[in-house]
């Protein structure tokens, strides 16, 4: 049965390659200066003002971004379970359609439509209405981490809903639940890991994002992910770029960890 | 005794389908009922009317007689057994049985009582800890069972509860109904294709083909006096032959006169005639109403079952005694074990609305 074990191999180096060793790279530069001697100084860096900030507004960004693609995402799901037929799918495609357009082209289609005197404050004036001033701000950029990251949340809390036995939540109604108890005591609790891997997939490329910051925060909003983007390209030190990683990841672990503690089944979870 | 539930003229379609049609139902109080028929018959959908699920198109539901009709399930003193158990997953058993009386707002004290009245009377007994997911299917029916009746509703619905467990458990599980019924003493409405099942537990049948009762009574009025056709042959094996009333008390089928008991069919009548293969009597050849041979044998356990070809009608037959294939065999029935029913005009009459 276990034979063709053989095929994962072409996986495997490319995991070696692609993941394990920049990965062995990264911890290597993390722990070293210029000169290659043992230091701490690039992860204690992240305590210097500019960078503890930055780490911080990434955190409260991609925080923010996560709970409202929550909260667009959830009724979704139940408005989804609730309808089965073929429209279901049409929807779902309408849903997911954003993901087959490349994620740069999206977010620079934001950037032309929040510009000050972009398409939206253009409709604006031509109705006689006040223009909105969103671009560089951090309301743009989380607009921006929300409108590609929301597929990301809406489509593992569908695939679980849509799994939750309809004879569950009849039999809750059955037993004198009022449509609020079925969703507290029964669908919220048996879509967690639909909720705990929508998170994951949301909360983890929206802390790290530098593009969507960089496109719609004007240069003027500094994330963690741009800080370690300056590093390694303008600065050229890939010593502190390693180190910030090191502490950003340590970062990211530790949300995953807390995450999976509400996640009791372990399904669903990614990390 | 007074009727708990009431069905009056009730219809159900579904995108043009009429599963119900003007269904008209009465369950007496305390008693066992039992909803029986091939799927599609509109049995389970009677049964999702009665739990709320489902609202009828025209009709209305009593219960001790009050409309109901329009009240959501969560509403209704009644609690439904699943056919596949839903018993939540993210939750302990004891959480699952526990789960409608925390919403009625019962104290910690008596919610833990009732939990181990409850686990004691499906005799599982130090299970409410465990995990639901990890039961076999017969303990998550038990299980099921529990969840539903620690709310006392005046009446249990089950939906084909027995349908996923194999046949011992099954059979165990018979008697199991029946004692907690007994115990409970609160009305069962019970749905399923299982004709024995049917016969074994309830204390009224009711026999539905393409949305219309077909009969209702006791299992034993059911079974020895079918009133069509379709009920003769849905429940237990039956030689169902065409005859002529020739007048009362007389029946000649495939040629051969018949007394019977049967009287009422007017003269020179044709009727279906419904014989069951335990009451064919198989004797030494010449001897009986009819002579035949022998053509099939199969050893059954309690009988053996044959098939006898007589009067260019093969007979099935089960006896206690063996008679080989190839045998010249005399076949008799008794006169009261002739049921006579009335021949359908048309394929749409057998099913005809019952009623009761």
């Amino acid at each position: 049965m276990f034979k063709k074990k053989w095929l994962t191999a072409p996986y495997l180096v490319f995991i070696l390659c692609g993941t394990v060793i920049p990965l062995l790279a990264i911890v290597y530069y993390g722990f070293t200066d210029q000169e290659g001697h043992f230091t701490l100084a690039n992860i204690t860096a992240i305590a210097d003002e500019e960078h503890a900030k930055a780490l911080g507004l990434a955190l409260l960004l991609a925080l923010i971004c996560t709970v409202v693609c929550l909260l667009l995402a959830y009724p979704v799901g139940l408005i989804l379970r609730k309808h089965a037929g073929g429209k279901k799918g049409f929807v779902v495609f309408i849903l997911i359609l954003p993901m087959w357009m490349n994620f740069l082209l999206r977010t620079f289609a934001w950037k032309a439509l929040l510009a000050n005197n972009g398409v939206i404050n253009g409709i604006l004036g031509s109705l006689n209405l006040d223009p909105i001033r969103i671009i560089n701000t951090p309301a743009a950029v989380v607009l921006g981490m929300v409108y590609d990251f929301l597929p990301f949340m809406i489509l593992p809390i569908y695939n679980v809903m849509a799994k939750i036995d309809n004879n569950l939540i009849e039999a809750a109604y059955d037993l004198g639940a009022s449509g609020k108890t079925v969703l507290t005591k029964v669908l919220l609790p048996l879509s967690m890991p639909g909720i705990i891997s929508g998170i994951t997939m949301v909360f983890v490329p929206a802390v790290t994002t530098f593009v969507i910051s960089q496109f719609l925060g004007g240069g003027k909003i500094y994330l963690i992910g741009n800080i370690i983007e300056q590093e390694f390209t303008l600065n050229g030190n890939r010593q502190l770029g390693s180190g910030l990683s090191l502490v950003m990841m340590v970062f990211i672990l530790i949300s995953m960890a807390l995450l999976n503690k509400f996640d009791k089944n372990g399904e669903g979870s990614i990390v | 005794m007074s009727n708990i539930l009431e069905l009056q003229h009730v219809s159900k379609k579904f995108d043009n389908d009429l599963v119900l049609d003007d269904l008209c139902l009465e369950v007496k109080e305390n008693t066992f009922m039992t909803l029986l028929g091939p799927s599609g018959c509109g049995k389970t959908t009677t049964l999702r009317i009665i739990g709320g699920f489902i609202t009828p198109d025209q009709g209305r539901v009593l219960f001790e007689g009050k409309d109901i009709t329009n009240l959501p399930p969560n509403k209704r003193q009644l609690n439904t057994v699943f056919q596949k158990y839903a018993l939540f997953p993210h939750m302990t058993v004891g959480e699952n049985i526990a789960f409608g009386l925390k919403i009625s707002g019962k104290s910690d004290e008596y919610i833990r009582d009732k939990i181990k009245y409850a686990l004691k009377l499906v005799n599982m007994d130090d299970y409410a800890n465990r995990d639901v997911t990890m039961l076999s299917g017969g303990q998550q029916q038990r299980i099921a069972i529990a969840r539903a009746i620690v709310n006392e509703p005046k009446v249990l619905l089950l939906d084909e509860p027995l349908g996923a467990l194999d046949l011992k458990l099954r059979q165990d599980m018979q008697y199991e109904l029946i004692r907690l019924k007994n115990e409970l003493g609160i009305t069962f409405i019970y749905v399923t294709h299982d004709q024995e099942e049917a016969l074994t537990m309830s204390d009224t049948v009711v026999v539905m083909n393409q949305g219309y009762i077909q009969q209702m009574g006791t299992p034993e009025n059911i079974y020895n006096e079918p009133e069509n056709a379709f009920v003769a042959t849905f429940i237990g094996d039956s030689n169902i032959l065409g005859g002529i009333m020739l007048r009362d008390k007389l029946v000649r089928i495939l040629g051969v006169d018949f007394p019977c008991v049967d009287t009422g069919f007017g003269e020179n009548k044709p009727v279906d005639v419904v014989i069951r293969p335990e009451d064919v009597i198989l004797g030494e050849a010449g001897k009986g109403q009819m002579d035949g041979v022998v053509s099939h044998l199969i050893f059954k356990g309690v009988h053996y079952e044959m098939e006898v070809q007589a009067g260019g009608f093969e007979w099935l037959v089960q006896s206690t005694s063996m008679f080989p294939v190839g045998q010249p065999v005399s076949l008799s029935v008794d006169p009261f074990n002739i049921q006579i029913m009335n021949k359908p005009e048309s394929e749409d009459e057998e099913a005809v609305v019952v009623d009761v």
